[in-house]
């Protein structure tokens, strides 16, 4: 049996199915947050496999890319929860709805 | 020597905007003085070119001075023939000698400076609307009258009087000018050029007769706006709320012959039109015959000389209908000179009495003015028609013309008659009532002769008036024949034998008699004449044709704009206004229940959005 890049395709869909299920349902803004993260090494997993079967280098620079912006994603999401964490004593997505139209 | 032309516009415009800005610091009286001075100058300025159009040794010429809209043929370019000639002298020369009484008479008004600004203006105007050699030029001369006169009339405009009356006039005008203006268009798109040369030179060739009747019913219109005439003249006697230089310079001797100009410079086309001209006669002698109606009965002074004035406007627009050009501009001139000095004489006794206008408390003031006295008796005679002042011959010359036309003309000149019969009887009423008989002055009123400013005016017009008719004579037509160059493109008759040109002056004249002896027996008593019955008290509201304008033009007009402003604007366009207002806030909370603020409500769209989107790509490319 051999690894094929489907095997590796499926694990990334399903990867990303898990984060995407973890910011529809989760509360805890620190919880969405990571599941971004998921989604995002998610697609960085496909980009990766899919590279590595058509021997193109563009799918590797792009998950380099990825990593990058999610890194300074991470630095400012934090900062904002933990900002928001102070001044309300709680990361719950829910209440912050301030911005109802 | 026409190079130097522009100046007599620019001078009386320099002074006008010396006494605008500086007219407080020079002070009264000179500041009177500097204004007479620019229009006396302006005058000087065309007294030698209007010499060497005399004698002949130039010719009728443009001078050019910018391109203003070339597309359209209009140049800011001067015409100087001796129709422009003749209206310059008239306006400068009788302009200044305004101006100069003005000095004795507006003093101590608080606005001293301000009203000599607008004089200048006003004859800067008017040489702009006189000199011009084109159509559209001559529009926006036509317009700075307008403007000027408006000013004027209601200079004192703290009186509501006065107020109204320079809206009246400027409303009413304004009717006039929408005509002017619509035959401008007419004349463009026939003609493709504003150019007096170019359209009267080609116009037998290039425009129908339609066309041309067209153009000069509509030019008429306007004319009878600026000369007062059927239905237009209701704010002439109105305008009297006026300074009384005011209603001497502009609203008897030159602005209201504007629209009578306007006719003889478009001479050519109105030649083309044989209905326009049956028109305008008609037009002219009904409005001679009304407003000397109403002249009988007016107590106030200067209502008497103002209904005089349309009268005789309707003389000269008479004059225009029969094709009598030369005869309606001598008509012109000469009133000019007389109704000028009738003015002014009036002026002189209404600052004897203290401003009072009523004849019935007039009276007896021959020997305390005798220089308005002798003055206003020349002008009087001139009016009524008497030989040998102006006033005969060049009425004489109108009435002529009309019964050398023949047919229904004959009739015209039958109500010509009894205008000059009226004329003379009104004018003779308004000299004995003021000057002769017992004084009936109110208390405290202490008659005395007016300044030198005022009377050396007085004095010059009086010597014009009793001797300028003596230049065109039926023996001597020297004006008619220096006035040929204007009319080049129009075709003369002269059909008239010597014998028949006597006989009609002799019947004119034994009907002016008739009119002075008429009304010196009426009027020339110990007690003034009860002016009772039917008649009179009609003539006396002017027939009510101001109410009758009132009932029928200005209150529907009145309702239609507070339809307007209560009803249209409120209900439709505010609503338009407000509908979209609304519609756009409504549709706006609806689409503000998409935005709840819940971070996993957005995710969760995106989410599906995204798994539409995939679907749909899929779908697309043949995935399934």
């Amino acid at each position: 049996m051999t690894v094929t890049v489907s095997w590796f395709l499926v694990l990334a869909a399903g990867l990303f199915s898990i984060g995407v299920a973890g910011v529809l349902i989760r509360r805890n803004a620190l919880v969405m947050f990571m599941s971004i993260e998921l989604m995002l090494n998610a697609v960085n997993l496909t980009f990766v496999a899919v590279s590595k079967e058509l021997g193109l280098i563009e799918g590797q620079v792009a998950a380099l890319f990825v990593m990058v912006v999610a890194a300074a994603e991470v630095t400012i999401g934090l900062a904002i929860i933990v900002s928001v964490f102070r001044d309300r004593s709680s990361a719950n997505v829910d209440e912050l709805a301030e911005l109802k139209g | 020597m026409i190079d130097v032309l522009w100046l007599v516009i620019a001078l009386p415009l320099v002074g006008s905007t010396i006494n605008l800005f500086f007219g407080k610091r020079i002070g009264q009286p000179l500041a009177g003085w500097v204004a007479f001075g620019f229009v006396a100058l302006a005058w000087l300025v065309a007294l030698p070119a209007t010499f060497s159009l005399i004698d002949g040794s130039i010719p009728v010429e443009t001078s050019y001075l910018f391109t203003w809209i070339p597309v359209v043929g209009a140049d800011v370019a001067l015409l100087w023939d001796p129709l422009s000639a003749l209206m310059t002298m008239i306006v400068t020369g009788i302009g200044s000698l305004i101006h100069l009484y003005s000095i004795g008479y507006m003093r101590g008004d608080e606005r001293y400076p301000r009203f000599f600004s607008f004089m200048n203006l006003f004859i800067a105007s008017m040489m702009i609307l006189v000199l011009s050699a084109n159509y559209a030029m001559m529009f926006i001369g036509w317009e700075l009258v307008g403007l000027s006169s408006y000013l004027l009339i209601s200079f004192w405009f703290t009186k509501p009087a006065a107020a109204a009356a320079g809206k009246k006039a400027f409303i009413v005008n304004r009717i006039g000018d929408w005509g002017f203006l619509v035959a401008l268009m007419i004349i463009f798109a026939s003609f493709g050029t504003f150019d007096f040369q170019t359209i009267f030179a080609s116009a037998p060739v290039v425009i129908t007769v339609g066309t041309a009747t067209a153009i000069t019913l509509l030019l008429f219109v306007g004319a009878a706006g600026k000369s007062a005439q059927i239905p237009l003249y209701v704010w002439l006697p109105d305008a009297m709320e006026g300074p009384t230089p005011v209603s001497a310079l502009i609203h008897a001797a030159t602005m209201v012959t504007a629209g009578v100009f306007m006719i003889a410079r478009s001479a050519v086309l109105f030649e083309m039109a044989p209905t326009t001209g049956a028109i305008v006669a008609v037009v002219g002698t009904l409005t001679a015959l009304v407003a000397a109606l109403i002249a009988v009965s007016q107590t106030d002074i200067k209502k008497v000389l103002a209904y005089s004035t349309i009268s005789q406007l309707g003389y000269m627009v008479l004059a225009m209908g029969v094709g009598a050009y030369t005869a309606g501009i001598f008509h012109l001139t000469t009133h000019a000179f007389f109704k000028a000095l009738l003015f002014l004489g009036a002026g002189s006794v209404i600052h004897a009495m203290a401003g009072d206008q009523d004849m019935r408390t007039m009276g007896g003031l021959r020997k305390k003015m005798p220089i308005t006295f002798i003055t206003m008796g020349a002008g009087w005679l001139a009016l009524s028609g008497v030989f040998p002042f102006s006033g005969f011959w060049s009425k004489d010359e109108i009435l002529a013309a009309t019964f050398a036309k023949g047919g229904w003309y004959i009739g015209l000149w039958v109500i010509g008659l009894l205008v000059a019969l009226l004329t003379a009887f009104y004018m003779t009423r308004l000299f004995v009532m003021t000057f002769l008989g017992k004084p009936r002055w109110e208390d405290g009123v202490h008659p005395h002769e007016s300044p030198a400013t005022m009377t050396i005016p007085l004095i010059i017009l009086g010597l014009f008036t009793v001797s300028f008719g003596l230049v065109n004579t039926p023996a001597l037509v020297a004006f008619e024949h220096f006035l040929e160059g204007s009319f080049q493109y129009v075709h003369h008759v002269q059909g008239l034998s010597m014998g028949a040109i006597i006989g009609l002056a002799t019947i004119a004249l034994i009907v002016a008699i008739a009119g002075i002896v008429w009304g010196w027996l009426k009027y020339h008593r110990s007690e003034l004449p009860a002016e009772d019955g039917k008649f009179w008290r009609r003539s006396r509201d002017a027939f009510g044709v101001d109410e009758f304008y009132g009932r029928t033009i200005v209150e529907p007009g009145k309702k239609a704009s507070e339809w307007a402003a209560d009803v249209f604007d409120v209900k439709v366009l505010d609503g338009i206004a407000h509908g979209i207002g609304s519609g756009t806030r409504g549709f706006g909370d609806v689409l503000a229940r998409l935005q709840t603020g819940q971070v996993r409500a957005y995710a969760g769209g995106v989410a599906i959005a995204g798994v539409l989107l995939i679907i749909v790509f899929l779908a697309v490319g043949g995935g399934f």
